[in-house]
């Protein structure tokens, strides 16, 4: 047993950081500093700049594109960009659909599908939950009756991230209405500006336009698009839930929060009686401090064990509810720092405006929205209850 | 970066396993803190002849295995697996961690002796109105001709009925709450000015309150070393209790699973309550963080001293607040069963709660890693 990472593991590190602060867009920072809404070309350029390096797909089979890289340095990497702030790298196409087109899809597939994914020409939404199926994800009703080499698509998904921006989607549909729930389901590719495909936004709680819902009427769609074999989509879906979990724990982005908690804290108050000096407020941020370094090693025994050949089970479902949680908590602590100024809603836009128009507390504009909308992580990706409902039967035998 | 267990390591943990398999027995258990004595020479001598595990975190130059913290971690898991009572924490790793720290003859020669089990120690610590705060030391030490004579009152001294030798931490200057001035005494048990009253603890086991008036002691290491060998090797007693509490948990979670899986109510196990699934998850995840956190604090035990604390104390909080939560529900998911005393879990509960505030409670060690970050 040891702590420490390898001399090659530090200097890997070090070199993805280098990378990192080296090439990441200063528009993009910029933005982000201002908390600026971000559009698809900031997300993108970012995603292009680690494609070229050759690294937008570390955990793919070198052949389609992936690095090679060990467990660790996967997860190495994870968390420098966790670290650094990034964007993310698009992950419905890197970590979704990518892995089930390599794996299941055809060699025309592959081939029209995957570089496009790996440079980041392509933006992909998931279109799995319709209003009907949530959780309970298999009883999924989009119908898609087979007219030659084509599927009729009819139906509406819901809850579809950034679906607005995106050029092609991957959709759990319907084939066979008289089988038994997950037996008749397939995995499509639908190019979204097909005729018959309606993207309408919904707005959540925080005001982001983040999710829509998606209206297929009559969508045509090539056979050729069709993944794995009719009626097996099933499986192209339970195979994502054993992909890459790397930085699924959100420990890096959790620490970043928690340290901007603690700037937060000890600016926060009169001098002599900052925030950080309350007792009480700061034992909150060292319970939540020690919950997150508990899920930091967690996560690096699993780390250890995946190096050691035991591929991750359903145990990395406790990594997702703790992370979650933790992350959520943090984000609560940073509104209760706010105490009455987080209620100012102004339009990030102006939050930096001088003049007449400068808003005493800048530093609080988005913070309420930001908790509003991180409410969304311990529902989304398998809801915390189903995530509790896995580890119960698989890991409890109950 | 590797949470791996070495063969050797393994094979440490089976034979531990299996001795305490066959010695250690709940029932067994349960006659002997019953006994008149309250625990067992026999199997104390075992635990050196047989399975060889007090040398385990000794170097082989003093007779041990060679081993360290992660040895003493895979040793105190199974002790609370097993609900063992005999003093290994007190013996081995606290007082063996001291005496390791004193570094003269009569420390090594001590050493020797716990490891072929003869001498066996307690740590006769703390004093009435100390609570958690290892500087709050009153009992004095002073110099009569070539004698050093102590003067005092220790309480709750743990497995103090049991030891051959007391190691007292006693003040030859300063007042209490110094860090100066504070050094580590040996008293043979039964020496004279040493009155003791025993009592059995909640949790089994046996302590005592020991008072002091003069009695003749040997000093053990530099005189008023002060406090800063007693705390690396007290953080090494709170990571192995809280291997213990791991051992201790993983019981507690394995035995509420099982019941609850057999107990059937309207008309099906009550286990396919949804209700008890989650809290059962919910005692998995507190016990998997717990490992984590036991691993990360064994594995920073040589770092210095400030990262130590802070990692030390990062354990004990999380694993006295899994204690807690785990024992608790435990107790609760058994029902009226689990009110009684007749089932082992109601053990592991009670022991499970008494790790909670030894060497040092919740509030202690967060109180402890905010003074960390305080003077990082
Ligand atoms: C911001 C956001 C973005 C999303 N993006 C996408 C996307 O891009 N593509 C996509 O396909 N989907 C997306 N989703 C949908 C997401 O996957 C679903 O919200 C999720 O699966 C839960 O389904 P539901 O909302 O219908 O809730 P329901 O399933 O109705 O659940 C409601 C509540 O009941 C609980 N519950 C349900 N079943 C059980 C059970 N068996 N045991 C215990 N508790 C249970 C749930 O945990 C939850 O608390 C997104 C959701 C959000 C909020
Ligand atoms: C100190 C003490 C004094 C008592 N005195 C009396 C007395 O004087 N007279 C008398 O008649 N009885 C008495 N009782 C019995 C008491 O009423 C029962 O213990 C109680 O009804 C629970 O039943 P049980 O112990 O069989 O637990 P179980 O019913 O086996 O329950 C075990 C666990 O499963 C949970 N559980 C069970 N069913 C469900 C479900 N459907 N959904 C979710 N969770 C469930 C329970 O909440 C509990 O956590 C006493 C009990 C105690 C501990």
């Amino acid at each position: 047993m040891q702590l420490e990472f390898t001399p090659e593991e530090r200097a890997f590190r070090a070199e993805v950081r280098t990378f990192i602060a080296d090439h990441y867009p200063a528009d993009v920072r910029a933005k982000q500093d201002r908390g600026l809404e971000l559009g698809k070309e900031d997300i993108l350029s970012w995603h292009r700049i680690v494609a070229k390096k050759g690294w937008s797909v570390p955990a793919w089979p070198v052949e389609y594109g992936g690095t090679g890289w060990s467990a660790t340095q996967r997860h190495i990497w994870a968390e420098e960009l966790q670290r650094a702030d990034t964007v993310p790298i698009i992950a419905f196409s890197t970590n979704l659909v990518g892995p089930v087109i390599y794996t299941f899809g055809t060699p025309e597939q592959k081939a029209r599908f995957l570089p496009r994914i790996v440079a980041g020409d392509d933006w992909w939404c998931q279109g799995y939950s319709e209003p009907g199926a949530g959780s309970d994800l298999a009883s999924l009703q989009t119908r898609a009756a087979r007219e030659g080499d084509h599927y009729i698509v009819n139906g509406q998904k819901t809850w579809t991230t950034l679906a607005q921006h995106a050029d092609w989607g991957f959709f759990l549909v319907r084939t066979d209405p008289s089988a038994r729930k997950q037996a008749g389901i397939s995995f499509l590719l639908i190019d979204m500006k097909s005729p018959g495909v309606t993207v309408r936004p919904i707005i959540t709680l925080d005001g982001a336009h983040e999710v829509n819902e998606v209206w297929l009427e009559n969508v045509k769609v090539p056979v050729a698009n069709r993944v794995h074999e009719e009626n097996k989509g099933w499986t192209c879906a339970k195979m994502l839930l054993a992909h890459e979990r790397s930085g699924i724990a959100l420990v890096a982005h959790s620490k970043v929060a928690l340290g901007r908690l603690r700037k937060l804290a000890a600016a926060t108050g009169q001098p002599g009686c900052r925030l950080a000096d309350d007792p009480i407020f700061r034992r909150k941020l060292t319970e939540i401090d020690v919950e997150l370094t508990a899920l930091e090693y967690t996560e690096l025994r699993f780390l250890a064990a995946e190096s050691a050949g035991k591929a991750p089970g359903v145990e990395v479902s406790m990594l997702k509810i703790r992370g979650t949680e933790i992350h959520q908590r943090i984000n609560e602590l940073t509104l209760e720092a706010l105490g009455s100024h987080a209620s100012l809603r102004v339009s990030r836009a102006t939050a930096h405006a001088s003049g007449p128009d400068a808003v005493a507390a800048p530093g609080a504009v988005g913070i309420a929205d930001t908790y509003f909308n991180m409410r969304k992580l311990s529902i989304f990706g398998g809801s915390n209850e189903i995530q509790r409902n896995i580890l119960a039967k698989a890991v409890l035998g109950l | 970066m590797d949470f791996n267990f070495t063969a050797e390591q393994e094979m440490l943990r089976d034979s531990v396993a299996r001795y305490f398999g066959d010695h250690y027995a709940f029932p067994q258990r349960q006659a002997v803190i019953r006994s008149a004595g309250g625990w067992r020479p026999g199997f104390w001598r075992g635990l050196a002849d047989d399975v060889g595990i007090l040398g385990a975190p000794f170097d082989e130059a003093m007779g041990g295995l060679g081993g360290g913290a992660v040895e003493s971690m895979i040793v105190m898991e199974e002790i609370g697996k097993a609900l063992v009572i005999e003093p290994y924490l007190d013996t081995v790793v606290i007082g063996g961690g001291l005496l390791r720290r004193c570094g003269t003859r009569r420390a090594s020669e001590l050493i020797g002796g716990i490891i072929a089990g003869e001498v066996r120690l307690a740590f006769a610590h703390l004093e009435p109105s100390s609570r958690f705060d290892l500087a709050n030391v009153s009992t004095s030490a002073v110099q009569d001709g070539g004698t050093w004579r102590i003067s005092g009152l220790k309480d709750a001294v743990r497995s103090a009925p049991f030891a051959t030798h007391l190691l007292v931490n006693a003040r030859v200057s300063g007042k209490s709450g110094d860090r100066a001035g504070l050094s580590t005494f040996l008293v043979a048990a039964g020496a004279s000015g040493l009155s003791s009253r025993e009592y059995p603890t909640v949790d089994g086991s046996r302590a005592a309150d020991l008072k002091f008036e003069g009695a003749p002691a040997e000093l053990l290491g530099p005189a008023a070393q002060g406090l800063d060998a007693l705390e690396a090797a007290v953080d090494e007693g709170v990571v192995a209790l809280c291997a213990e509490a791991v051992g201790v948990m993983r019981r507690l979670l394995a035995d509420t699973v099982e019941y609850t899986k057999q107990r059937r109510q309207f008309d099906a196990p009550i286990a396919a309550n949804q209700a008890l699934q989650h809290r059962m998850v919910d005692m998995y995840m507190a016990l998997e963080q717990s490992i984590s956190m036991t691993y990360m604090a064994t594995l920073k035990l040589d770092r210095p001293a400030l990262e130590r604390k802070r990692a030390v104390s990062l354990a004990k909080v999380q694993v006295g607040k899994a204690a807690k939560f785990v024992g608790q529900s435990a107790i609760q998911l058994h029902g009226g069963m689990g009110m009684t005393n007749e089932l082992a879990i109601s053990h592991y509960f009670k022991r499970a709660t008494m790790i909670e505030s030894e060497l040092g409670s919740v509030d202690h060690h967060a109180a402890r890693i905010e003074q960390c970050d305080a003077a990082a």
